[in-house]
């Protein structure tokens, strides 16, 4: 079995867990000098670790690692708007990579690049224009907490296309490397009044099968998602569910039917329900849910996950992992009917992501 | 020449960056220029776009509160200080 690394994002920096076998892990970290990580992600055709920041002192800077974190240098040479501009940026989101590009979701909404291995950036797209613009690029307009854009999913194959969510408005697809977007929510719901009919849908996370890429899911605001069709059309398939609400979504490495999610109470609690962690599991798309609890506290547990929490490996028993806004990490190596917690006492936890190292 | 003092925050991510040292400086402006010039990136761990001091650092030029454009005399001393907040 290859080597297992888990990369956490918390809020006092980034730590990794390693594993030869899944069952034991060592921790390393804090790594990132303690800075607020809201994602960390490896990326396998160079190796590389980045993790993107942002220092309440500081400002927002992209971390990296060539060497699996035993050292790390940081850079946010060109990751800022113009100074003459109304937007400014106050955190690096989400990071993405493919092929030796790095893109940055950012807030104030925007993405940006580096094509130097994070060395330096330049603004890729602030998909000006785009339907809800007017809203998200209005600096009176910022909720609290904004991520802005805050995930960018790369095709697995087409450099050009990719998919991003601006946060509480849309999931967009570009196929032409950012020129154009179409919104991407046919067949979604929102529980409030929308000023424009395309968007306005409050997307908090999308994943897509590695076995069929029509196939994706996505956690909303009020409610699971699925598509059949890469995204142009979504059905609903919350029932089964104790909640709508949720940020955390995995799927399946090998069975396009099967998907992963962590209902949370809706609201300002946005914890597990009763007190007792769960992960839910669906085998049929969405036909049917079944709570995952074995080896999870069941008492007294008011912990959430993170829209970037939870993580699958692709072995052949893929490896599940989530972690929580208390610093647990869970592992299970039998998709999902075990857990096992790993680490027990991090700083809350904003992701985690698993490298594979042959 | 100017005493400049930086908060502990900044030495981690530059190396050979010390707590103290002392610039030929005759603005506020003009030390985070000559540090930046020595540690690339490290404006943008004190200012934002525009120039403007981020919000939660500040400057102090003998002790008062300072601008970038505040200018310096002979044996001033600078304080940069990362505001005392957060958890």
């Amino acid at each position: 079995m290859p080597r297992m690394v888990l990369l956490v994002g918390t809020r006092k920096g980034c730590f990794l867990l390693e594993s030869d076998d899944r069952r034991d892990w060592k921790l390393r970290g804090p790594f990132c000098e303690n800075w607020p990580v809201y994602h960390a992600i490896h990326d396998s055709s160079s190796g590389a670790i980045y993790a993107a920041a942002a220092s309440e002192w500081h400002g927002s800077t992209v971390w990296r690692s060539h060497d699996l974190g035993e050292t790390w240098e940081q850079s946010s040479e060109g990751l800022a708007y113009e100074a003459d501009g109304e937007k400014k940026m106050s955190k690096v989101s989400n990071l993405a990579a493919k092929n030796g590009r790095l893109l940055a979701g950012v807030e104030m909404p925007g993405i940006f690049e580096s094509t130097d291995g994070g060395v330096t950036w330049s603004q890729f797209s602030t998909l000006a224009g785009e339907p809800g613009s007017t809203i998200w690029d209005n600096p009176a307009n910022q909720p609290p907490g904004h991520l802005g854009v805050s995930a960018i999913m790369f095709d697995t194959e087409d450099d050009a296309r990719f998919w991003a969510i601006v946060q509480g408005i849309s999931l967009f697809e570009t196929t032409d490397d950012g020129k154009s977007w179409t919104p991407r929510n046919v067949g979604l719901r929102a529980d409030w009044p929308r000023e424009i009919d395309e968007v306005g849908f409050c997307v908090h996370k999308v994943v897509r099968s590695p076995v069929d890429g029509d196939r994706m899911y996505q956690q909303n605001h009020v409610g699971m998602w699925r598509s059949d069709d890469c995204g142009q059309n979504w059905t609903e398939i919350t029932e089964g569910l104790p909640s709508e609400f949720g940020f955390a979504a995995a799927t399946h490495p090998h069975d396009r039917e099967t998907f992963y999610v962590i209902p949370l109470d809706p609201g300002h609690g946005r914890t597990m329900h009763d007190g007792q962690a769960a992960v839910w599991r669906t085998r049929d798309a969405g036909e049917t849910w079944h709570a995952l609890r074995t080896g999870l506290p069941q008492q007294d547990a008011y912990i959430g996950v993170l829209r970037e929490g939870m993580a699958i490996d692709a072995e052949d028993s893929p490896g599940l992992y989530f972690g929580t806004s208390t610093g647990q990490v869970f592992a299970s190596v039998d998709e999902g009917e075990t857990w096992n917690e790993i680490a027990s006492y991090l700083p809350a936890i904003s992701s985690v992501e698993v490298a594979v190292i042959d | 020449m100017a005493d400049v003092y930086l908060p502990s925050t900044l030495p981690p991510l530059f190396p050979g960056l010390p707590r103290h040292l002392e610039l030929d400086a005759t603005t506020v402006d003009d030390v985070v220029a000559q540090l930046d010039a020595s540690w690339p990136g490290l404006r943008d761990r004190l200012c934002e776009p525009g120039p403007a001091i981020r919000p939660h650092i500040h400057f102090y030029v003998d002790r008062e509160r300072a601008t970038l454009g505040t200018p310096l005399e002979t044996r001033s001393r600078v304080d940069v200080i990362a505001a005392i907040s957060g958890g």
